[in-house]
């Protein structure tokens, strides 16, 4: 029997997405003491973690295993 | 540096995808063709993405960001003249001779060509190379952790390569697809902040150069063909013939249109269309590969307190040219941003290291292991050695790391492979391709004289340096560009050896070379697609841009 395999993208949204929630949580946590790196004060990982699960959700939601 | 739990947790959870996909795709592998081709039912998009990413392992991030930071734009070359014509020319002229003729691999193209003798000739040329290029994925995935993590080299090698070797000896190329179009997104999501990042700090293009004159004053690191009128002009001591001659018309072409680890992923399209097709949604996305390859190695020269050296010459509390990119990753990427940073660089590395042994496991199994060894064999059996040689190629490639550590730079080792292996190669596949004359005896003794030769060339210079002056025009060549004329010659010696060999052979008859040589193969129309599900029309527009790119960084 040829099972039915899950597209590729279904498993790149859903890493991204993780990795946005991730991200987005650890730069929201340090938002008041955020690291000693260059440029530190853009808070790059909030809008960054934003745009991974806006971009994994919507990879996730457009490619979900369906049954044939 | 250290690394966060957060950091970690993200880091963990790509080798927990990784092997889960592996393990899952697993059940699809089960005959040699789902194993080896995936199935060939991968979409235009799948096989693009997977075709690219085959070439954009960490071993091209480190190795070109430190190329860069060594040559400056110029190593934009390897990204623009030297990728883009080449992956049209496969995609429009090349693509239906290997998808029509059902070949399994570009050695397989060559046995049905030419017979046994080229095709074994460059199946262990092949695979010689393949497990060197191995080595060298390891060698920068060890750089990588030495620089950012301070962590164990052998540590981070063993463990890399067992989930490497666990995902696609399970699932085969489809394994192998998979994880390089993860690993796609991964380093554009991962490295896209340090271009943005290091240009806000730079005050932009002009600042970034103001400051780069100001680090290096006298030499010209931001143009891309202004400066190759001599070989003294410019940091790589090239010169444009060598560009265009010997990277545009030999190098890439043999590397994007014969090298087996990047045309494999192509034989894995659903249907002709999207063979043809993947190449050029590849050259969209290699165009822009630069953006954070190149451009993070020049704000290395802009912006970093010290300056870098070459590999050979490091001493204690230097960093070599190769660990730009990890020092630029430092630099901006705080807790949460570093672990996606050093993912991308770990997926690159296990990217690289899957397509070089999913490669060489096919080539070994259907080319050498099966005409030389055990002719007649159940599938199933086929399938099972393809596994062992992932295993054992992966092993093998460890010992040769420390071969690349010898180098000034990485992508010094990796164009003199080239130049050795994939420069006679693509003389000998065109020609058989392209002219129905070209005989058995043409092809073997071409791709033998092209070989030898140029492996010659290398170490006619190693033992007399003063021989670079003829091989590569100039006293001043440098180490790449000393390759590009390497390349060059040897591809010529093979195409005039193979022209007049062939002219003094019997070549096959029509019948035999139908489905292999221009004129003898006929290729699907495509008069009832409309214009934009045309590969020529997307193909004429990644020319276009390719041009602007080149007048607007002259």
């Amino acid at each position: 029997m040829k099972h039915v395999m899950i597209p590729v993208w279904f498993f790149v949204g859903a890493l991204l997405g993780i990795y946005g929630i991730l991200i987005l949580a650890s730069g929201l946590a340090e938002w008041s003491h955020p690291p000693s790196t260059v440029l530190a004060e853009l808070h790059a990982p909030v809008w960054w973690g934003g745009v991974l699960v806006l971009i994994g959700a919507a990879y996730c939601v457009g490619f979900r295993p369906r049954q044939k | 540096m250290s690394l966060s739990g957060v950091d970690l947790a993200i880091i963990a959870i790509y080798f927990l995808a990784v092997l889960g996909i592996g393990l899952y795709l697993k059940r699809f592998a089960q005959s040699g063709e789902e194993f080896f081709l995936a199935g060939r039912e991968m979409t235009a998009w799948v096989a693009g993405l997977s075709f690219v990413s085959a070439n954009l392992g960490s071993l091209e991030l480190l190795g070109w960001a430190g190329s860069s930071y060594q040559y400056g734009i110029l190593a934009a070359h390897w990204y623009w003249i030297g990728a883009i014509p080449a992956m049209i020319f496969l995609g429009i002229v090349m693509m239906p001779f290997y998808y029509i003729s059902k070949t399994h691999s570009v050695p397989g193209y060559l046995q049905l060509r030419y017979g046994r003798a080229a095709s074994g000739l460059s199946a262990i040329t092949f695979a010689a190379m393949t497990i060197l290029m191995s080595g060298v994925n390891m060698y920068a995935m060890a750089v990588v952790m030495k620089v950012m993590l301070g962590w164990n080299i052998h540590f981070s090698i063993w463990v890399s390569s067992l989930t490497v070797g666990i995902y696609v000896a399970a699932g085969g190329l489809y394994s192998a697809i998979f994880n390089e179009v993860l690993q796609f997104f991964l380093i554009w999501f991962g490295a896209l902040l340090i271009p943005v990042f290091g240009l806000i700090e730079a005050g932009g293009w002009n600042g970034m150069v103001a400051r780069i004159q100001h680090n290096f004053p006298g030499q010209d690191f931001t143009h891309l063909w202004s400066t190759l009128g001599r070989f003294e002009d410019n940091p790589m001591g090239m010169h444009w013939t060598g560009i265009v001659f010997g990277l545009g018309s030999v190098i890439s072409m043999g590397y994007w249109t014969t090298d087996f680890l990047v045309v494999q992923r192509v034989l894995a399209a659903k249907d002709i269309r999207s063979a043809k097709l993947a190449p050029v949604i590849g050259a969209f996305f290699k165009m822009a590969v630069p953006l954070i390859v190149i451009l993070p190695g020049l704000l290395g020269l802009a912006l970093l307190p010290e300056h870098l050296v070459p590999e050979s010459g490091l001493q204690p509390g230097q960093h070599s040219y190769n660990e730009v990119l990890p020092l630029m990753l430092a630099r901006y990427f705080g807790p949460g941003l570093l672990g996606l940073g050093v993912t991308a660089l770990v997926a690159g590395f296990m990217a690289g290291m899957a397509g070089n042994v999913s490669a060489f496991a096919t080539v070994w199994t259907y080319d050498i292991y099966r005409p030389f060894l055990r002719k007649t064999a159940s599938d199933a059996h086929y399938v099972s050695v393809g596994r062992w040689c992932m295993i054992i190629g992966l092993v093998v490639s460890i010992g040769t790391a420390y071969l690349a550590m010898g180098f000034a730079s990485i992508m010094d080792y990796v164009q003199a492979l080239f130049s050795f292996f994939i420069a006679p190669l693509f003389g000998t596949v065109v020609l058989g391709m392209l002219w129905k004359r070209v005989t058995a005896a043409g092809g073997f003794y071409g791709l033998l004289a092209g070989t030898l030769s140029s492996v010659g060339m290398f170490f006619l210079v190693k033992f007399n340096p003063a021989m670079l002056a003829v091989i590569a025009l100039s006293p001043h060549a440098k180490a790449l560009a000393e390759d590009m004329y390497r390349a060059l010659w040897s591809c010529l010696i093979g195409v005039i050896v193979t022209v007049t060999v062939s002219l003094v052979t019997k070549p096959k008859p029509d019948s035999e070379l139908k489905g292999l040589v221009y004129g003898l193969t006929p290729v699907p129309k495509e008069d009832n697609v409309s214009l934009l599900a045309r590969p020529a029309f997307w193909a004429a527009v990644a020319i276009a841009i390719f041009l602007v790119l080149q007048w607007i960084f002259w």
